[in-house]
């Protein structure tokens, strides 16, 4: 069995709603793909939301944001709307993915192939 | 989706670790029926064990006055698994496996928007949940392969058979595999970028 499948959870809105300050992550979302990789960019300060400091423990190294949401346990516009407060004050820095134009990019392609037959 | 406290959250192993020269990731997603084995595949070629993001469906018009309702239902969770294969130093290929309903697409912005493309994990007992997805994906024009998941009592059918049955035009590759094994579900992946190469060549 698949674990995407299994039956769905009930959730904790009111805890999410503390931890974002009651912001949607709408307008985050339009800067972090589920696969901008964070890296930090300075360390965790005892006076900052625990989940801002989680942040920058995980990323010292580079994670996709699809990571970070699912090392955190949290979701990922709960998680977006975290990065994008670490991203204002210049904590982390992303990388975001290729912007893919209509048609693949040839030479992309032909790296992902190349990766995929060393497998 | 219980955050622990800041010290206590798990982080990657350090072998599971990126390289910091990691500058580019990008995403592949693989769509099925519930059970057709996404996450398998995903977990077959993936060099970490398939990971689970969640998203909270909220219900429009919850009664968010209502002060009585507070022990009610208001808010649903939504997972999704992925993996991830580095292909070289600076880039990451990430898989996301997601249920062939649209109501979930929505959820996770961004999913097949800047995906490379998507691989349509079908099990030919059960093909007429295929028929939607497909669809999406035209309508989106996402580009995608068919992979048709080899169960041991799956039926077996001429793909040309499959082909008239799915609807799909000509050059769309229809591909069997066994999720199971790294070797088939790579060669899944394979068969999409190699579809992704074609579609890169000028028409003469």
């Amino acid at each position: 069995m698949s674990g995407t499948d299994h039956e769905w959870d009930e959730g904790n809105p009111e805890r999410l709603y503390v931890i974002t300050r009651g912001r949607s992550g709408l307008a985050e979302r339009t800067v972090l793909d589920l696969v901008t990789l964070i890296v930090s960019r300075s360390k965790p300060q005892p006076t900052m939301q625990p989940e801002h400091a989680a942040i920058l423990r995980l990323c010292h190294s580079p994670l996709s944001v699809a990571e970070i949401s699912a090392y955190l346990r949290l979701p990922m516009s709960v998680t977006t709307v975290l990065l994008a407060d670490l991203l204002a004050d210049k904590r982390v820095e992303a990388r975001a993915p290729v912007p893919l134009a209509q048609l693949p990019d040839r030479a992309l392609i032909e790296a992902v192939m190349h990766g995929l037959q060393k497998l | 989706m219980d955050f622990r406290s800041s010290e206590t959250v798990v982080g990657p192993r350090s072998e599971d670790t990126l390289p910091s020269s990691a500058a580019t990731a990008v995403k592949v997603v693989i769509v099925g029926g519930f059970g057709v084995g996404k996450t398998t595949l995903v977990g077959a070629v993936s060099e970490i064990r398939p990971l689970t993001t969640e998203e909270t469906m909220t219900q429009a018009g919850a009664d968010v006055d209502d002060i009585a309702g507070v022990e009610r239902k208001t808010a649903t969770t939504v997972a999704m698994d992925f993996g991830r294969i580095s292909i070289n130093d600076e880039l990451v290929l990430y898989l996301f496996g997601t249920p062939g309903q649209q109501r979930f697409w929505f959820l996770w912005n961004g999913l097949f928007e800047g995906a490379l493309g998507a691989v349509v994990l079908v099990d030919t007992r059960r093909l007429e949940v295929s028929f939607d997805v497909i669809g999406r994906l035209e309508e989106r024009g996402v580009p995608f392969v068919v992979a048709l998941n080899s169960f041991p009592e799956s039926p077996s059918y001429p793909t040309e058979e499959l082909r008239a049955a799915l609807d799909l035009p000509p050059e769309v590759p229809i591909v069997e595999c066994d999720a199971r094994t790294r070797e088939s579900s790579r060669d899944v992946l394979m068969a999409l970028m190699r579809y992704l190469y074609s579609l890169t060549t000028p028409t003469p």
